[in-house]
């Protein structure tokens, strides 16, 4: 992956394939400190302590007959290889929670990238999904719930509409993208 | 600032208009992009964002463009499937040029982009 809002993405669509009704991905930029948390949490079926444990280092534990997948392995390395941290919290039948850690400056950290995109692809792309993007920075807030643009929009207009879609990007680019003004 | 205030209007909008749209019939073509780790790797959201880009542009009602996971061809992504005609497509190496001429050569026009289907160039 060459953004971290890639590695978003792959972890949310894990999220969404465990079945969650419910996906949080929350972003923190605290410049001052030089830190940056990404976080993804589901309300998904989740997995045990061996699985989580397994599925974040697949080569040094105990191979099972299962593919190997790299999507969390990725997750954990661009965190990790920023001078960062890792964490997968999961307990079986209440959902998932990943979070990773980035040093902001550091010379190997993977810039964001196409942040917006991302959330207006997941919003709009899964219509059996709520999302709760939240972006926070410098003492400001945004927060994208899509629980509350489906009780404005009621059943008959889906978040993929053209025009619902265009507002949506607008909306993101206005009220989360604009927290950390783009330059991650 | 866009507000959920605005979002109020748009549905009354919305609402208000005749809905003219063709309810998906038989003749639906479903289009579906392949994004696991390996394609989102390879590039499968800037070819996404196209197609979705050129089906707007073209008000196609009847195309139904989404993702799906792991099509199981690595090194092939990213990988576009096309449902058309009770005929099933798989397009291949995709890019964001390649998925617009796709949606005018095959979708609109009905000519199969037969230079980017697996098993012509792999
Ligand atoms: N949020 C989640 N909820 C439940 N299971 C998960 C979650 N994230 C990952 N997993 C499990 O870990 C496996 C490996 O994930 P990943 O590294 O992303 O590879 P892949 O998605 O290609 O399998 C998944 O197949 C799934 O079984
Ligand atoms: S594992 Fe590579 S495309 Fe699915
Ligand atoms: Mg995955």
């Amino acid at each position: 992956m060459r953004e971290l809002a890639l590695n978003i993405l792959d972890i949310a669509e894990n999220s969404l394939r465990a079945g969650a009704s419910l996906v949080q991905i929350r972003l923190c930029a605290d410049f001052l400190k030089d830190e940056m948390t990404i976080a993804v949490e589901d309300n998904g079926c989740g997995m045990s302590k061996e699985m989580a444990a397994s599925v974040t280092d697949p080569f040094t534990t105990t191979r099972t007959t299962r593919k190997v997948g790299m999507g969390v392995p990725l997750f954990k390395y661009s965190a990790e290889s920023a001078g960062g941290t890792f964490r997968i919290r999961s307990e079986e039948g209440k959902g998932t929670c990943v979070t990773a850690t980035y040093r902001i400056g550091h010379v190997d950290r993977m810039p964001l990238g196409d942040f917006g995109g991302v959330v207006l692809q997941l919003v709009t792309m899964n219509p059996q999904t709520d999302f709760l993007v939240t972006v926070q920075s410098g003492g400001q807030t945004g927060v994208l719930d899509t629980r509350e643009i489906r009780e404005i929009l009621g059943e008959d207009i889906p978040l993929g509409a053209p025009e619902v879609r265009a507002f949506l990007k607008e909306y993101i680019s206005e009220n989360l993208v604009s927290i950390y003004g783009g330059r991650l | 600032m866009k507000s959920l205030e605005e979002l109020r209007a748009l549905r009354e909008k919305m609402k208000s208009q005749t809905d003219n749209r063709s309810v998906a019939g038989a003749d639906e073509t479903v289009i579906k992009v392949g994004m696991a780790t390996c394609g989102i790797a390879a590039g499968a959201r800037p070819v996404l964002d196209a197609m979705l880009d050129e089906a707007e542009k073209r008000q196609l009602h009847n195309v139904s463009i989404s993702q799906t996971g792991c099509i199981g061809l690595c090194r092939l992504e990213p990988i576009v499937e096309v449902f058309k005609d009770g005929q099933k497509y798989t397009y291949i190496l995709m890019t964001p040029e390649k998925a617009r001429k796709v949606i005018v050569d095959h979708v609109v026009n009905g000519n199969v982009c037969t230079d980017y289907l697996i098993g012509e160039n792999s």
